[in-house]
């Protein structure tokens, strides 16, 4: 702040203080009678008198008091312009108090537990690491996920164990860390709208369902061979490499019944998992990683 | 000096005296801001939002999000932890108005810039309790089918320009082609996918 700012900001608060009291004072000072009186200020209103009564002692020692307190503040922390008050409070160094307390509370824990493998956090006495990794979920992981880790649609279930780019740790790890795009193109223009509904229907078979009435489900397999297996595989298992599901498990990411399937062979999905490398630390990380790890691998 | 019956019986004077008393706050603490460098230099690298972002913004502002949603971390652990780095003045000199928000009744925004995917959000935003079961914030399925015509977007580029925000002709030039036929939808999540993204002055890693 420049110096004139400064100074404009110490002399109006400053004036301000002292010429409530300067009124305070001369209106104390002023007053007729320095005991509670019957005298009245001499005018009536509709028969309504004023006592001529002095300003009550409690009232006026607590504004005295107030000013006392204000003058005080004024001297322990920054108010008055560019002056920093005699404790050097700011909410900045206040924050950074307040993290380097927690940094030196928390850090050996997360360094403790950085040291294990995702497999040695699973272990009944690392429980106290998985409620950490539980809790760090619970804030950044469960608005798509669900608290519970169930998933919802289009946002994958982490507790059944079916995984679009591979349950080992590390690829948990590395999901979490840098993100992942998927691609499912759409086939719309490709297949025309009865091929769509052909493929949906062959789709249906592999986990086991009924094919559609009025469908060609041969034509579907034909077409699916084609155009599907680069990422689904030949037998529609899928690949974690490309984060392609796996058709045959029953496991709907988009939901399982024929409209829906359809709709996604039609228009395509891009299932998007943000990177939390920008976001979380590394030891934070680790520890929801062995926290999603054991959703399903209990 | 003054008698009190004068001040009683003259109201103009019991006016003056009045603004004269109650100024000393505005004075001191809100005039000196206007004339500081920390709340009135953009941070580095600070850009502006594109025109769908800023029609995003305005769907913001008229299906009332700021009532619910706060765009302010404050300088506390457990906002920091949580959203991101804590916000500045300089962030917010291109905001006409600011959306500062006064009640958390959802979480803090002013960082959510890819947090979430844009199907998340649009999800989330056609009906919350698709995503989130335990939420209360209401649905909004009339973005979905709500087009802009972006007939107005230049225009407000336009006067944001004239307020300080550095609007190129370019940028007010295309701004009807960059938002017609575009959602509503489309734009709040542009401008959501935004928040905490216009510079990349602060880390938020925590």
């Amino acid at each position: 702040m420049s110096a004139f700012w400064s100074a404009w900001v110490t002399v109006i608060t400053l004036a301000v203080i002292f010429g409530c009291t300067w009124l305070l004072l001369a209106t104390r000072k002023s007053e007729k009678f320095k005991e509670t009186t019957e005298e009245t200020v001499g005018h009536a209103f509709d028969g309504i008198e004023e006592f001529d009564n002095p300003l009550p002692q409690w009232w006026f020692y607590m504004f005295v008091a107030t000013v006392i307190f204000g003058l005080g503040y004024l001297m322990l922390y920054p108010g008055l312009g560019n002056f920093k008050g005699l404790l050097g409070w700011t909410s900045h160094n206040q924050w950074e108090r307040e993290m380097q307390h927690a940094e030196e509370v928390y850090r050996p824990v997360f360094a403790e537990y950085a040291t294990l493998s995702i497999e040695e956090l699973q272990k009944p006495e690392n429980e106290a690491g998985l409620k950490m990794g539980q809790r760090m979920f619970a804030n950044n992981c469960s608005v798509c996920h669900g608290s519970a880790g169930t998933g919802a649609i289009g946002f994958p279930n982490l507790t059944d164990n079916d995984w679009l780019y591979g349950g080992e740790p590390a690829t948990i790890k590395q999901t979490i860390v840098n993100g992942r795009n998927g691609g499912m193109p759409a086939w719309a223009d490709v297949l025309g709208e009865d091929g769509v509904r052909d493929v949906a229907s062959y789709v249906m078979t592999l986990s086991g369902k009924e094919a559609v009435a009025g469908t060609d489900v041969t034509n579907g397999q034909k077409q699916f061979q084609a155009l599907c297996t680069a990422c689904h595989a030949p037998d529609g298992t899928g690949m974690h490499a490309l984060g392609a599901p796996n058709l045959t498990d029953d496991i709907w990411l988009y939901g399982g019944d024929f409209k829906q399937i359809a709709h996604t062979i039609r228009a395509g999905r891009a299932g998007v998992m943000p990177a939390q490398k920008d976001l979380l630390s590394d030891d934070k990380i680790h520890l929801i990683t062995a926290y999603v790890y054991s959703l399903s691998n209990k | 000096m003054i008698k009190h019956e004068t001040i009683e019986k003259n109201i103009g004077l019991m006016i003056l005296l009045i603004i004269i008393v109650i100024s000393g706050g505005g004075l001191a603490e809100i005039v000196p801001l206007f004339f500081q460098s920390s709340t009135t230099k953009p941070i580095e690298g600070l850009r502006t939002y594109s025109a769908l972002e800023l029609e995003g913004r305005d769907v913001y502002i008229r299906e009332g999000c700021h009532v619910c949603h706060t765009q302010m971390i404050r300088p506390f652990r457990a906002e920091t932890e949580r959203y991101g780095h804590y916000s500045t003045a300089n962030e917010h000199v291109w905001e006409h108005p600011f959306l500062w928000g006064s009640k958390r009744t959802g979480p803090d925004l002013a960082r959510v810039g890819g947090r979430y995917s844009d199907a998340w959000q649009k999800a989330h935003l056609y009906n919350p309790r698709d995503v989130v079961p335990e939420s209360k914030m209401p649905s909004y399925p009339w973005l979905f089918e709500n087009k802009l015509s972006g007939k107005d977007t230049a225009a407000k580029m336009q006067t944001l320009r004239k307020l300080g925000v550095p609007y190129t002709d370019e940028q007010i030039s295309t701004a009807r082609e960059d938002v017609q036929g575009k959602t509503e939808i489309d734009a709040l999540v542009a401008y959501l996918q935004s928040l905490g993204k216009t510079h990349s002055v602060y880390t938020n890693k925590r």
